[in-house]
């Protein structure tokens, strides 16, 4: 999907002027809309809805039809002894720069390697096929059981892991992989770069393949060397295709959720924002904190969206 | 051996090793699951690389119980309703975001996209009292419809592209001969669109098929269960005891289908996914 | 083949309008056990039942982790619904669902709990309504290496201070002696529930040591605690693996049964399993009560268990009650034990001979069981999760290094007096 065709058509082509032909279109589109709004009325309005509102009461899980409204007092509350509330609660803020330092290297290193794999898979060799197929295992299999999968090779005692550095002498004591604070959230991002570089790797493989040839064939008169050609001509038409994939992967990030939980349950050096908000909604039963905590998590989200949007559309225009 | 026939011979070797490792680290988790699943739950506290020995006795105990049996019908059944329903109900909106101009067009993609905005965990106690309402508890309806809360938001995007860049003069061509837009769609565009479709709806079924909290708390029943609750529900001979080969065995039983769905399909996803990523 | 595609949608659409059914309603259901063993236990004594009263029973499975079965009875009890009439509590459950649950005194004759241990039937009482119905109880259990303590010639341990002198010395040895992955002591490190309850047992062990008192007042901050809790840091990275700290019971498990332990603090299930055919350890191992807190302290074992509870939105809560007094009945208890290890919470079980032949530990587990520390679940009610979360998360800082022990256990009572405020 692209970021500028979805948010800014290139329907110049349609007619724009208001003619019967056009009023029957727009109608049509409507009515063509409805079925789909309907649906996601049905299943999301009223729960989307009902966290917004549970955020502003003091609702608990064991009876939430007990719930009185205490305004904002969920996200920030003043009493005689002080502040209090998700704004200033440093778990929350701890879980913020979790989640964003997730993103930030999580992402960063899928579309580097994703893009770094598509080159190789981008020469033609025997077998080819079958490698790429092979590649997107990892994509496919659930993330609740890849998850299980790689905390069992990360064990400390018994995982496969640490037996392989320590017999190539990488390491000499076993690693606590995903005990140790400064090792855990890099356990976690090794899973997650793992599972979702295939689905990287596919969208810039396809862009390579649209890549005009004629550029190549120009630089290759003028002989000009092939990290050039790369960093001039390649890397620029990949762009667009770069950011989509970006996007993707930038609103799953924000939202991490199985993979943290199976590998580290609520460790504090891995908690991200979507493990904070279930751990109030559900293990403390406090379903009005723990809606405002997922109502600030989706502001977040949206406000990252939106400024990526925003942006990726701008840098779109200009290459065009 | 001259000096560019040993670059090139060298360069080669490194290109396979670059391959090699690639293949090791994409399926080295995937054989050692299975590596695992073929253990008696003995070995299974010391480490192995090789399959010695196979042991089958997990994938008899797991394939044994009627529940889990039931459980892969009930996924695929659910997965493929999922992906009926939001193919159709994505198409058409698709064909009113991607084709035509209207006001108010950008704010449906958004909000569109925002429903996805929500961690799932917020979003469950509301649709259960929905799904309670609309007397669907405990049926797979249950399941299918709570899934489109999640793969409507991506089938809209992913297919709106795609039909926005579709050549305009078919559809030109089309309203000039007076076809009605229902026909326009079903006769003109849907044709051209059928590597998109099964890209989108590969994943819409891929996103259901792993689906684990919703089916958790909308259905009750053995009867009614998927696949990943099976698996969660899957356990020792007693509470704290994690049957790890039992688990292994259920996953990768789970997993092949996918796999092969993938590796049958992955020509499409290719060509699917390229004419919507690129031309943006 | 053109025929066909078309067909396809038109087919799929008719599967999915004629597929989901809802399925034929039973007279009761019941939620008990969510694993292998004891599912198939329940199940067996479910059918007999209903094949003496002609009643329709279904039994259905959750899942294994204790919170998602919380979370997922929560979800169909705030519904109020009556699709489960019975279900399995965990003891540390009671306060949180007691107003969802029938008070069983009501319907169930006054001597239903004679004879259980009094402090389950306390713990499964909310304001004088008997919300529960104990039905099998768990506590923590050192179990050790026999060989390896003869072999170096050394007692059980009686206090943790001695468990730490031996566990050095008998790592130490066998590292010498060409074993480098030996180690001394394993226990539940991860920072969860686990974590609280081998914690409390820590400092419960220590004289005068206590998270929440009887009475709901905040007693965690004491010289009993930063005893236990130095003593337990000192272990982490010298007789414990530092991986410790995200260990659950099976990764102890794993590390023990392998033969790499001389110690382990584990549940009662374990017993089974390492003296399985395949075990390394097969009739090496030996149980003991977990030790005490310095000379003056006392053992001090975490009670878990589980419980048979009604649901108030149950069609049938008579009927439902009547299965559950068949099911915690002493015959039925006892067949648990001796098929499923599952110990008795009626306490002349525990001399019974045929139970002491079966498992020559139970004469031990009595007293265990009559020095057991409650969690603080009753009395912090529907808060309980919190203090757990806050108490395992303090314990679990200090294990790793993050944080001194006073610092901790300053932390830890504030967050617990704001948790209370004024009153549980």
């Amino acid at each position: 999907m692209s970021v500028s065709t979805t948010l800014a058509p290139d329907d110049e082509y349609l007619l724009t002027r208001e003619t019967p032909v056009q009023r029957r279109r727009v109608r049509a589109a409507w009515l063509f809309l409805t079925p789909m709004l309907l649906c996601l009325a049905l299943v999301a309005a009223w729960p989307l809805l009902r966290t917004f509102w549970f955020s502003l009461t003091d609702a608990s899980l064991a009876d939430t039809g007990d719930a009185s409204f205490v305004g904002l007092s969920n996200y920030l509350f003043h009493s005689g002894a002080g502040w209090s509330g998700i704004l200033v609660d440093p778990q929350w803020w701890n879980a913020v720069r979790n989640t964003l330092h997730f993103t930030v290297v999580s992402v960063g290193l899928e579309i580097v390697l994703g893009l770094l794999v598509a080159l190789l898979l981008n020469v033609k060799f025997t077998g080819r096929a079958l490698v790429r197929a092979l590649i997107l295992i990892p994509w496919a299999i659930p993330t609740i059981v890849s998850a299980k999968i790689w905390s069992w090779m990360l064990n400390d005692q018994f995982g496969i892991i640490n037996h392989m550095m320590l017999s190539l002498g990488l390491i000499d004591a076993p690693l606590a992989w995903t005990a140790d604070a400064d090792l855990s959230m890099w356990a976690v991002i090794i899973v997650d770069v793992w599972k979702t570089v295939p689905f990287v790797t596919l969208l810039m493989l396809a862009a390579l393949q649209m890549l005009p040839s004629d550029c190549y064939e120009a630089a290759r008169v003028d002989g000009i060397h092939p990290v050039k050609v790369f960093w001039r001509v390649t890397l620029p038409l990949l762009m667009p295709a770069l950011l989509v994939a970006a996007i993707f992967r930038i609103l799953d990030s924000l939202r991490v959720f199985d993979v943290i939980y199976v590998l580290t349950s609520n460790s504090s050096s891995t908690m991200s924002m979507s493990v904070y908000a279930r751990q109030h909604l559900v293990e403390f039963q406090d379903v009005g904190y723990g809606s405002a905590a997922s109502t600030l998590l989706f502001l977040v989200v949206a406000v990252i969206a939106m400024a990526y949007l925003y942006l990726g559309r701008r840098q779109l225009e200009v290459r065009s | 051996m001259s000096p560019r026939l040993l670059k090139k011979t060298l360069l080669r070797l490194g290109f396979w090793c670059l391959i090699g490792i690639l293949l090791v680290y994409a399926v080295f988790p995937f054989y050692y699951a299975i590596v695992t699943s073929l253990k008696p739950s003995s070995a299974l506290f010391q480490v192995s690389y090789w399959i010695d020995n196979p042991d089958f006795s997990n994938y008899a105990a797991v394939l044994n119980q009627a529940s889990f049996l039931r459980a892969i019908g009930n996924s695929l059944v659910v997965a493929l309703c999922v992906v009926t329903l939001a193919l159709f109900l994505s198409l058409t909106a698709a064909y009113a975001l991607g084709r035509v101009k209207f006001r108010g067009r950008g704010p449906v993609l958004m909000m569109v996209l925002g429903v996805s905005m929500f961690p799932q965990v917020a979003v469950l106690s509301g649709l259960f009292e929905v799904i309670r309402a609309l007397g669907l508890y405990n049926t797979s309806w249950a399941l299918i419809l709570s899934y489109t809360i999640f793969t409507l938001p991506f089938t809209v995007w992913v297919l709106t592209t795609f039909m926005g860049q579709l050549p305009h003069e078919l559809e030109e061509a089309a309203i000039m001969d007076g076809a009605s837009p229902w026909v326009t769609l079903t006769r003109v565009l849907l044709p051209l669109l059928w590597p998109a479709l099964v890209t989108t709806g590969l994943l819409a079924f891929i996103a259901a098929w792993n689906e684990f909290l919703f089916a958790l708390t909308f259905t009750l029943t053995d009867s009614q269960r998927t696949v990943p609750v099976a698996i969660a529900l899957i356990s020792g001979g007693s509470p704290h005891e994690l049957p790890w080969g039992l688990l292994m065995a259920a996953s990768v039983l789970v997993t092949v289908p996918l796999v092969i769905l993938v590796l049958i399909f992955q020509r499409r996803i290719v060509s699917g996914l390229t004419a919507g990523a690129l031309k943006g | 083949m053109k025929q066909l595609k078309s067909l396809l949608p038109t087919a799929l659409l008719g599967l999915c309008l004629g597929f989901p059914a809802l399925s034929t309603a039973a007279n009761l259901t019941i939620s008990c056990g969510a694993v292998g063993a004891e599912l198939q236990l329940c199940k067996e004594a479910v059918e007999a039942w209903s094949k003496q009263t002609g009643n329709n029973v279904e039994v259905v499975s959750t899942p294994n982790s204790a919170t998602e079965r919380l979370s997922f009875y929560q979800q169909i009890l705030s519904a109020q619904s009556s699709d489960i009439d019975i279900i399995q509590i965990d003891m540390v459950w009671p306060g949180m669902l007691a107003k969802h649950l029938l008070d069983l005194r009501e319907v169930l004759p006054a001597n239903a709990t004679q004879g259980y241990f009094q402090a389950q039937v306390d713990n499964a009482t909310v304001n004088g309504r008997l919300v529960t119905m104990p039905w099998f109880t768990d506590s923590g259990l050192l179990y050790y290496r026999k060989d390896l303590l003869e072999k170096y010639n050394q007692p059980v341990p009686q206090t943790w201070e001695e468990m730490t002198t031996t566990a050095r010395a008998v790592q130490q040895a066998e590292r010498d002696a060409g074993n480098a992955n030996a180690w001394g002591y394993v226990f539940q490190g991860r920072a969860y529930e686990g974590l609280t309850c081998n914690a409390l047992e820590w400092i419960s062990s220590q004289p005068q040591g206590g998270l929440v008192n009887a009475q709901g007042d905040i007693v965690v901050n004491s010289q009993a605690s930063r005893a236990a809790l130095t003593l337990a840091k000192s272990w982490v990275g010298d007789i414990a693996p530092r991986g410790v700290l995200n260990y659950t019971e099976e990764e102890g498990r794993g590390v023990f049964q392998s033969g790499n332990a001389l110690f382990m603090r584990n549940w009662p299930y374990v017993w089974a399993l390492v003296q399985s055919q395949d075990s390394a350890v097969k009739d090496k191992v030996g149980v003991a009560p977990l030790p005490r807190g310095g000379a003056t302290g006392t053992h001090a074992s975490t009670l878990g268990g589980w419980g048979l509870a009604v649901s108030r939105y149950s069609a049938n809560a008579k009927l439902a009650a009547e299965l559950v007094s068949y099911l915690s009945s002493a015959q039925q208890q006892k067949h648990r034990a001796l098929v499923g290890a599952y110990n008795p919470v009626i306490e002349s079980l525990y001399q019974d001979p045929e139970l002491l032949a079966a498992m020559p530990y139970y004469n031990q587990l009595h007293s265990i069981l009559n020095d057991g520390v409650m969690r603080p679940a009753s009395i912090t009610a529907d808060r309980y999760p919190r203090v757990s979360n806050a108490f395992f998360d303090q314990v679990h800082g200090v294990l790793a290094g993050e944080r001194p022990v006073d610092q901790a256990l300053a932390e830890l009572e504030s967050e617990l007096t704001r948790i209370k405020r004024r009153n549980w």
